[in-house]
C-alpha cells in the first residue's frame, strides 16, 4: 500500500489529485425499487470500451479490401492465437452493446429521466445510439461474406430512397453505384475512424451531462420521498456503486465468453457480387423492425411510393423521437402520459415487429 | 375560340366531312393490307371437321407461316381466290392432300434445297432427305411400308415449331415421347416384331432423370444415340462410339482394357453388356461387386483373376467413401460447434473428385490403376479428418478455458461482495 499512498501523494502535489477525486467520492446514486436501471448506462459503456480493444486488436491482421478481407477474417478466426475469441467477443459484444443501448434509452423514457434540465442528455444518449447503428451497420459488411454483402446492398438501396438527396447518399455510402470494393473501404473509414471519433466527442457530451445533472429520479419515488423524507436513501457512487456496476461488467464478460467459446460469430461465404442475392437476405436484427415495416408496406399508397413513404415515416418518427422531451410538460401535464404511451406502443411495435422480421421468409 | 363559335360550328356541321373522309381512310388501310396476306384456305377449313379442319390459332404457330409461306407451298392452289374452283384448281397447281409415302419428298423440296434454305436460316441443315433414306424409317418406306414415321410423324402437320420451342414434339424434352407414340405401341408395332418397352425403360434412366427431372438438356434422349433423320439402332460394333461422344473417358479406358478384345471376340457390344441399353440407372459401386447381384459376377466366378480384381477395386473405392464419410461427420460435428473448418470442406471436393476419377478408372479394369486414384483420396480424406479432429479438439480446449473463466468470475464477483459488505458494514454508507 506504500507504493499507491506515494503515487497518491505525487499526483496530488502537482495535479491536485484529491481535489479532482473529491468530485467522484461527493457523486452520490439514488437507491430504490428501480435503481436496477441505472446499470444498463455503464453496461453499454463497458461493451462500448470492450469493442474499442478487441476492434484495435482485430486491426493487427484486418486487410480492408475486397481481395483480403474475408481471407484475413478468416486468418483470424483459425490461424491467430485466441483470434477467433477477440472475433467473436467483438461481433457478439457489437450486438449485446445495441441490445443494452436499446434498454437504456426505453428504461430512460419510462422513468422520466429526459425531464428538465436532462433534454441535451437525452438527446446526446440518442446520437450515440445512432452512431451504434452505424457502427452495425458498417462494420456487418467487413468480414465481406454473402450475407453482409447483399444486406449492405438493401441496406444503401432504401437509404437511396430518400428524396432529393438520396441517390447522392447512396453513391456517398457505396463509393460509387454498385456496392463494390471501395463500399468496403469506405465503411472501414467510417467505422474505425468517423464513428470512433463523433462517438468520442458524443460520449464525453453525455458523461459531461450526466455528471453535472446527477442520476434522474422517477417523479413517483420523487413525490413519495418528499411526502415521506425519511424514506430516501442515496449511495455513494465510489466505490459502492461503482464496485455493483463491476459485478455486471463482469457478468457480462462471462457471458461474452460463453457465447464466443459456445457459439463462434461465423464466417458464411465469401461475397460473390456476380452471384444472386440469396434467398430471405435480412438485415442484422437491430434493423428488423424498419426492415419488416417497410416490406409490409404496399408499393404503391395513393400516388406516392410505398418504400418512400416509409422511410419518410421513419425519419419524421426518429426526429419526433429525438426531441421527446420537449414535449413533455412535466409529469403532472397529459403530454407526459401520452410520451408513455407512445414509448410502450413503441416498445411493443419495435419487438413485436423484430419477431415477425426474424421468422419471417 | 369562343363558346359561341364552338356552338355555330356544331351547328353548321362543318366538320362532318372531313371526319367521314378521316373513318374511311382507317378502314382502308386494313383492308388492303388483308388482300396482300389472304388465305381462303384457312377461312373455309377452320369451318371443317377434322381431319380437314386447320384453323389460323393452329397455323399461325407454325414456323412455315410465320416466314409467310401459305398452304399453298405444300398444297398448291391459289389461296387468295375466294372461288373454291379456281382456289382448288388444277390451273393453280393444287395437289390436295399429300400421300403419305411422298411427304419426305414435298418437304424436302424446300429443305433440300440449300439456296432456298438459306435466305431463312444459313445454319440450318439441308441433308435431312438423304439422312432419311439411310434410316430404318426411310429404308422401309422405300420397300412400300406405308406405316413407317414420316416427317410429318415427329414434326407436325400444320402446327410445326421450330426444334428449339419447347412446345414442339421434337424438343429434346418431348422426342422420347413423340418415337413412344408409335414404338411404345404394342399393336403398332406388332408385324415388325420389335420390343416396345424401350420408352418405360428409358423413363426408368438416369438420361431421363437428367433430362426431364433436372432440365439438362444436353442429356441423351432417343435421338442423341439413335440419330433422328437417319434413326437407325447402332450395331455391336458402334455402341461404343455413341456412348463415347459424352463418357469419352471411359471408351479411351475401356478401349485399353482386357475387356476390350475379350468383348470382341464374343461378339458383345462395348458399353450397354453392363450398363444396357434404355435403362441404364445410377451406377453404384455395387455393381462393381463380387456377389450375385454384381456385374462383374455374371462373367466371372471365385479364383479367376477378373474376379479378385473387381474385389480389389470395390474394397479400394469402398475405403475411400468410408473414409470420406468419416471426415464429412467429423467436420460436420465441428461446423455444428461453431468451429470454422471451411479449408478443410474445401479439401474435401478434392476426394470427392478423387472418387470420381477412380469409378471412371474402373473402366480400366485394371486394379493398380484403381488403387492409385483411390489413395490419392484417401489422403486427401485423412488430412480433412484430422482437421476436423483437431477443431473439436480446439472446441474442447475453449470449453475448458470457459469453464475456468466462468469459475474466476464467480471468485471475482464473490469477492466485489464481499467487499462492497465490508465497506457498506464499516462505513454504513448506504
Amino acid at each position: 500500500m506504500g507504493v499507491f499512498r506515494g503515487i497518491h501523494d505525487w499526483l496530488d502535489e502537482r495535479f491536485g489529485w484529491a481535489e479532482l477525486t473529491a468530485v467522484l467520492k461527493k457523486k452520490t446514486v439514488p437507491v430504490h425499487r428501480f435503481s436496477y436501471w441505472y446499470f444498463l448506462g455503464g453496461m453499454t459503456l463497458f461493451l462500448f470500451v470492450l469493442q474499442v480493444l478487441t476492434g484495435i486488436l482485430l486491426l493487427l491482421y484486418y486487410r480492408p479490401t475486397s481481395s483480403g478481407a474475408f481471407e484475413s477474417v478468416s486468418y483470424i478466426m483459425t490461424q491467430v492465437k485466441f483470434g477467433w475469441l477477440v472475433r467473436s467477443i467483438h461481433s457478439w459484444g457489437a450486438n449485446l452493446m445495441i441490445g443494452m443501448a436499446f434498454a437504456h434509452m426505453f428504461s430512460v423514457l419510462f422513468l422520466k429521466s429526459y425531464r428538465k434540465p436532462r433534454e441535451l442528455t437525452w438527446v446526446s444518449g440518442m446520437v450515440l445510439l445512432l452512431l451504434a447503428l452505424g457502427f452495425g451497420f458498417s462494420g456487418y459488411l467487413l468480414p465481406w461474406n454473402t450475407l453482409a454483402f447483399f444486406a449492405t446492398t438493401v441496406g444503401t438501396d432504401i437509404a437511396g430512397q430518400i428524396p432529393a438527396i438520396g441517390h447522392w447518399l447512396l453513391v456517398f455510402l457505396r463509393g460509387g453505384d454498385q456496392v463494390t470494393g471501395a463500399t468496403l473501404t469506405r465503411f472501414f473509414g467510417f467505422h474505425v475512424a468517423v464513428l470512433p471519433g463523433l462517438a468520442t466527442l458524443f460520449l464525453l457530451l453525455h458523461l459531461l451531462l450526466v455528471q453535472r445533472f446527477g442520476i434522474s429520479v422517477p417523479p413517483r419515488i420523487e413525490a413519495e420521498w418528499e411526502a415521506q423524507p425519511q424514506k430516501r436513501r442515496e449511495l455513494h457512487f465510489f466505490p459502492n456503486f461503482l464496485l455493483r456496476e463491476m459485478m455486471a461488467w463482469y457478468i457480462a464478460l462471462g457471458v461474452l465468453g460463453a457465447l464466443a467459446a459456445l457459439l463462434p460469430w461465423g464466417l458464411g461465404t465469401k461475397a460473390d457480387p456476380f452471384a444472386p442475392a440469396p434467398a430471405g437476405i435480412k438485415p442484422e436484427w437491430y434493423f428488423l423492425f424498419m426492415f419488416q415495416t417497410l416490406k409490409w408496406i404496399p408499393a404503391k399508397i395513393w400516388f406516392f411510393d410505398g418504400e418512400l413513404l416509409g422511410v419518410l415515416g421513419f425519419g419524421v418518427a426518429g426526429l419526433l423521437w429525438l426531441l421527446l422531451p420537449f414535449f413533455d410538460k412535466g409529469p403532472s401535464h397529459r403530454i407526459s402520459r401520452w410520451v408513455t404511451g407512445i414509448g410502450i406502443f413503441m416498445l411493443f411495435y419495435v419487438l413485436s415487429m423484430t419477431v415477425v422480421g426474424y421468422i419471417a421468409k | 375560340m369562343t363558346i359561341e363559335d364552338i356552338a355555330a360550328l356544331r351547328d353548321s356541321r362543318a366538320w362532318l366531312p372531313p371526319l367521314l373522309l378521316l373513318l374511311a381512310l382507317s378502314c382502308l388501310f386494313p383492308a388492303v393490307s388483308y388482300a396482300q396476306t389472304r388465305n381462303t384456305c384457312i377461312e373455309c377449313h377452320s369451318l371443317l371437321d377434322p381431319p380437314l379442319r386447320v384453323t389460323q390459332e393452329d397455323f399461325s404457330q407454325d414456323i412455315h407461316s410465320q416466314k409467310g409461306l401459305t398452304c399453298a407451298a405444300c398444297h398448291g392452289g391459289d389461296p387468295t381466290s375466294d372461288d373454291p374452283n379456281v382456289a382448288m384448281g388444277r390451273a393453280a397447281g393444287f395437289r390436295g392432300k399429300i400421300e403419305h409415302n411422298r411427304v419426305p419428298e414435298v418437304c424436302a423440296k424446300c429443305h433440300s434445297d440449300v439456296a432456298y434454305m438459306r435466305q431463312f436460316n444459313p445454319s440450318l441443315r439441308t441433308d435431312q432427305l438423304s439422312q432419311y433414306r439411310t434410316s430404318v424409317h426411310g429404308r422401309r418406306l422405300a420397300q412400300g411400308d406405308a406405316r413407317v414415321a414420316v416427317c410429318t410423324d415427329c414434326h407436325g402437320l400444320h402446327n410445326i415449331r421450330p426444334a428449339s420451342d419447347s412446345r414442339s414434339r421434337v424438343h429434346p424434352l418431348n422426342v422420347a415421347e413423340t418415337c413412344a407414340r408409335c414404338h411404345a405401341d404394342s399393336q403398332y408395332m406388332k408385324s415388325y416384331g420389335i420390343p416396345t418397352d424401350q420408352y418405360a425403360k428409358y423413363k426408368a434412366s438416369v438420361h431421363h432423370e437428367a433430362l426431364v427431372v433436372r432440365g439438362d438438356l444436353s442429356a441423351p434422349t432417343c435421338t442423341t444415340c439413335h440419330g433422328n433423320h437417319g434413326a437407325t439402332p447402332p450395331g455391336v460394333a458402334s455402341v461404343e462410339f455413341v456412348c463415347s461422344t459424352c463418357h469419352a473417358f471411359q471408351a479411351q479406358l475401356f478401349d485399353q482394357s482386357p475387356h476390350k478384345d475379350a468383348f470382341t471376340a464374343m461378339s458383345l457390344p462395348g458399353c450397354v453388356t453392363c450398363h444396357e441399353n434404355h435403362r441404364i440407372v445410377h451406377p453404384t459401386d455395387a455393381l462393381l461387386a463380387t456377389n450375385e447381384n454384381s456385374l462383374c459376377g455374371r462373367c466371372h466366378s471365385s479364383g479367376d483373376p477378373g474376379f479378385e480384381g473387381a474385389q480389389t477395386m470395390h474394397a479400394g473405392l469402398a475405403r475411400l467413401q468410408a473414409a470420406m464419410e468419416k471426415s464429412d461427420e467429423v467436420l460436420g460435428q465441428a461446423e455444428r460447434s461453431g468451429m470454422e473448418v471451411s479449408q478443410a470442406r474445401l479439401a474435401e471436393s478434392q476426394a470427392r473428385d478423387a472418387l470420381t476419377k477412380a469409378r471412371v478408372t474402373i473402366h480400366s479394369f485394371t486394379p493398380a490403376r484403381v488403387a492409385a486414384d483411390v489413395q490419392e483420396g484417401l489422403k486427401v480424406s485423412h488430412a480433412t479428418l484430422e482437421a476436423g479432429m483437431q477443431a473439436l479438439a480446439e472446441r474442447d480446449y475453449r470449453r475448458k478455458g470457459l469453464g475456468i473463466t466462468v469459475f474466476a468470475i464467480i471468485v471475482v464477483l464473490i469477492g466485489l461482495w464481499l467487499w462492497i459488505r465490508e465497506i457498506e458494514s464499516k462505513k454504513g454508507s448506504a
